[in-house]
């Protein structure tokens, strides 16, 4: 099988059925996508399929095949990606370990809602985060939009 | 140390002294067991300040990171005492095997209990203090003027009467030579310029580009991969396995049980692999008689254990309270229930270990990096000494990698059954993650008090139910029968009390308990604090008011709660359909307090409006990152209130995965508004104290909205949603 992967193309042989997260960590050794729980419960393993974010851990490789996949790696190459600016601007991250798939799923609202409300953050971050940066990433996203949140969601 | 200077990397080892003992360059520390002694005393210097000829300063880091920010905020207590230029300051992780190999030196890695700050501050600062001395010392040298016209700032070390100056790299060689002074003062805090600055973490930038490593990410060449599936019944054994059909699959190398067959593991050249036939092993496992456990039996348990006459007497009990009660004019009393619940870290459970001739080497997230290594050496049977343990970013931790000898143990014991050699990553499901946890201890609390006619809490009996992490966990003899940590917050009541009678009987199951975010003090202010309400809207008074009027003048409760109650404008009259609760608490060294405004709509939908969250921890290091833990609390508090529960049925875990242990989401997190109220004078931790009161003054705002008042965990149960 060919992957498109962050602009590069890999051949792997694997089964059609391994999910494509498993085949980005361990046989393509790229480990910013990380899994957390495997039934697309979490969000973690965020990565973008034609520009869409898709929780790769349920995505079965075969059905990534001839399409044009992004990794938090390849989100932006050589330099930083606005989102990723806007999360150190923000001290985002505790742990870390969540937010490839933050960054992943918000990169991905602003590209098709650069202005977005809370209602469209509530609805497109589903991630989940368990040390609590919730409301940092409501407010790089805000910055990000040059937005500002509705009081009771700052 | 005993490690001669690095003169290959012309680095300089400046400064590593201790608080008493002396411990410098080129100083080698006794193998006896006195010296072990004195290194494991959590006040020793634990860090090395190096310099390097480019002015860099290193400062190394002892214990973990997890995302809680001390990589950064411990270091900055060095650098302050230091005088360093903080834009030349590397941090670097202690290398765990070095620590070892001494003797412990650098004290405790354990990195639990809110206490990365407030027990190293101290001799992190004197590590700092005692560097910029030797520099002063080599710089008065250097140009032959006396040591107290010197002055250190930002990095530079100057001499105003005669023009010099000089940058620290200058300085190294010849600092590291200077005596290493046994006394130096410490920085009055008015002169503190890094320490109380919310510098930028350090890991944060490779966390936002995927370049952070935590213990899944460790990859080495002719590493294979483990599944496991461990007893579902805790306490279980193997029994029979069949797999015949698991054993032909694609890249399948073995399939083998470990550790007195409490777990079956099948090794693959891919985790997938290994897990997709892991699945097709059929197996048959004895439950060793734990198998008719559920809910309902530990429920009875518990309630006999509120009941038992040979409960354990709290020390603080005093007076007569059965004589108060009886003359009290009212007398309330309620008992109040906490579930389990599990830790789940979004990094699930994990390690990769292997072993060579001489070396055992181990790559794994978790909050006591030198525990790692007692424990895979324990595993082996070979020496710790002769155990490399590699540091990585721990991917959530909440007191679940503190040391569980879980994991780290099966992974060596897996890679003792491999050739020589051959890593081998060890990764657990979510689901056996949530079915295999150290669980935040099952507690029941009855609570009794009476008032006089002047609402005057007159007596107070506590009883509580609950597992002894102490005894159960580390096989410490609880001291008096009283479990420390299931006590908490009734130790020590901030309410003024004549007659208070507080005990603890001890209710093990063979359910595992643990170490969980806040430990008791996730749970005992659920009652606690519930119940001064109860004591209150009793006697018609407001919550605040009530709460104070028993409070003695010089208690530092007082100031916090007055803080939340300050910011939260407790005193006007929220919005129309809109309540408050409060609650307070001293935990970790800490005092915190929070406000809860919240309304319920007719189908049980609750709106958080706003959340006041006050913490005095004395001083304060890092002040974004002390807003974040606080704000970290808030998704704790909430999910426990809402949906926290670990069920017990036929001696196992009831849930599996995120969508059957519910936590919160961002939709559901509210506004919160962290006030830091340091008083200065005291180091408390701030990790786990902000979670503490926001449990009971949900509950507490719960009740104002609807007149009732919900004593058991979690509220779904009862109809309640956040919206």
């Amino acid at each position: 099988m060919e992957l498109l992967i962050n602009d590069q193309t890999h051949e792997v042989d694997v089964e059609a059925e391994m999910p494509l997260l498993w085949v980005i960590r361990d046989v393509l050794d790229m480990k910013g996508t990380k899994y957390s729980c495997g039934i697309a419960q979490c969000g973690a393993c965020t990565v973008h399929i034609d520009g869409e974010p898709v929780r790769s851990c349920v995505l079965p490789v075969s059905a990534a095949v001839g399409k044009r996949i992004t990794t938090i790696e390849g989100l932006a190459q050589n330099v930083a990606h606005p989102v990723q600016e806007a999360w150190i601007r923000h001290q985002v991250p505790q742990c870390g370990y969540c937010q490839s798939g933050q960054i992943m799923a918000a990169a991905s609202l602003l590209q098709k809602i650069p202005q977005p409300n809370d209602a469209d953050i509530d609805a497109a971050m589903s991630n989940l985060c368990r040390c609590g940066t919730y409301a940092r990433i409501r407010a790089a996203i805000h910055d990000l939009a040059g937005t500002t949140p509705e009081v009771a969601k700052a | 140390m005993n490690k001669p200077v690095n003169s290959t990397r012309r680095q300089f080892l400046l400064a590593s002294a201790a608080v008493s003992g002396g411990f410098a360059l080129g100083f080698s520390l006794p193998n006896n067991k006195a010296r072990a002694a004195e290194a494991a005393d959590p006040t020793r210097v634990n860090i090395w300040v190096e310099v390097a000829p480019d002015d860099t300063v290193t400062i190394r880091y002892a214990r973990s990171e997890m995302g809680q920010g001390s990589f950064t905020s411990a270091p900055q207590l060095v650098a302050d005492e230091l005088d360093a230029n903080w834009d030349q300051v590397k941090i670097v992780y202690v290398d765990v095997n070095e620590h070892l190999r001494n003797n412990r030196a650098w004290g405790d890695m354990a990195t639990v209990g809110s206490r990365t700050i407030r027990a190293s501050q101290e001799a992190l600062r004197t590590a700092g203090a005692t560097a910029r001395a030797m520099l002063v010392s080599a710089a008065a040298q250097q140009w032959s003027v006396p040591a107290n016209e010197i002055t250190v700032q930002n990095g530079i070390v100057a001499h105003a009467a005669s023009g010099k100056q000089s940058g620290f790299g200058a300085l190294a060689a010849l600092a590291a030579t200077q005596p290493v002074p046994e006394t130096v003062a410490l920085k009055d805090p008015s002169a503190w310029s890094i320490i109380g600055q919310s510098v930028p973490r350090r890991d944060i930038p490779a966390s936002t580009d995927g370049s952070q490593v935590y213990g899944i990410d460790v990859s080495l060449p002719g590493m294979v991969y483990a599944a496991i599936a461990q007893a579902p019944v805790f306490g279980g054994k193997l029994s029979t396995f069949n797999d015949a059909s698991a054993r032909g699959m694609r890249g399948i190398i073995d399939i083998f049980a470990i550790d007195d067959d409490s777990a079956l593991v099948v090794v693959a050249d891919n985790w997938w692999r290994a897990q997709q036939a892991l699945a097709r092993v059929e197996i048959t496992w004895d439950e060793r008689g734990n198998g008719s456990v559920d809910d309902a039996s530990i429920r009875a348990f518990f309630q006999e254990g509120l009941a038992a006459t040979d409960a354990a007497p709290l020390p603080n009990s005093a007076g007569d309270v059965d004589a108060a009660l009886s003359s009290a004019a009212k007398v309330l009393e309620a008992d109040y229930y906490t579930p389990y619940l599990s830790h789940t870290p979004m990094e699930p459970m994990g390690a990769t270990v292997q072993i060579g001739a001489d070396h055992v080497q181990v790559w794994t997230s978790t909050q006591s990096a030198d525990g790692v290594a007692t424990e895979v050496a324990g595993a082996l049977g070979v020496p710790p000494e002769t155990v490399i343990v590699h540091r990585v970013q721990a991917g959530g931790g909440f007191g679940r990698r503190g040391g569980t000898g879980d994991y780290g143990k099966q992974a060596a014991l897996i890679a003792a059954k491999l050739p020589m050699d051959t890593p081998v990553k060890l990764l657990w499901t979510r689901e056996e993650d949530t079915q295999h946890g150290f669980y935040r201890p099952l507690a029941m609390y009855r609570l009794k008090a009476g008032l006089d006619a002047d609402n005057k809490i007159v007596g107070w009996r506590t009883r509580i139910a609950s597992g002894s992490l102490l005894g159960q966990m580390r096989g410490i003899p609880l001291p008096n029968g009283v479990d420390a940590m299931a006590t908490e917050g009734f130790t020590r009541l901030p309410y003024l009390v004549d007659n208070q009678d507080h005990s603890y009987k001890q209710t093990p199951t063979h359910v595992p308990i643990g170490f969980w975010r806040t430990v008791g003090w996730s749970q005992t202010p659920f009652a606690r604090e519930q119940f001064i309400d109860e004591l209150a809207h009793a006697a018609g008074e407001d919550p605040l008011s009530f709460r104070l009027r028993h409070m003695a003048e010089d208690e530092l409760s007082r100031h916090i709660l007055q803080v939340a109650a300050d910011n939260a404008g407790w005193t006007t009259a929220p919005a129309a359909g809109v309540f408050r609760g409060i609650a307070t608490t001293e935990p970790y060294g800490s005092f915190t307090a929070a406000v809860v405004e919240l309304s319920v709509d007719a189908s049980g939908g609750i709106k958080v409006h706003r959340i006041v969250q006050a913490i005095n921890s004395g001083h304060v290091v890092n002040p974004d990152n002390v807003v974040a833990q606080l704000q970290g609390a808030t998704v704790w508090a909430l999910s426990a209130a809402m949906w926290g529960e670990i069920n017990i049925e036929r001696g196992r875990v009831r849930q599996a995965n995120f969508h059957d242990y519910r936590v919160l989401r961002m939709a559901e997190m509210p506004k919160v508004d962290v006030v830091l109220a340091p008083t200065g004078g005291f180091w408390g931790g701030v990790g786990e104290p902000g979670q503490a009161p926001l449990l009971p003054a949900f509950c507490n705002a719960l009740f104002a909205a609807t007149g009732k008042r919900f004593r058991e965990l979690p509220l779904y149960h009862q109809g309640f949603r956040l919206v």
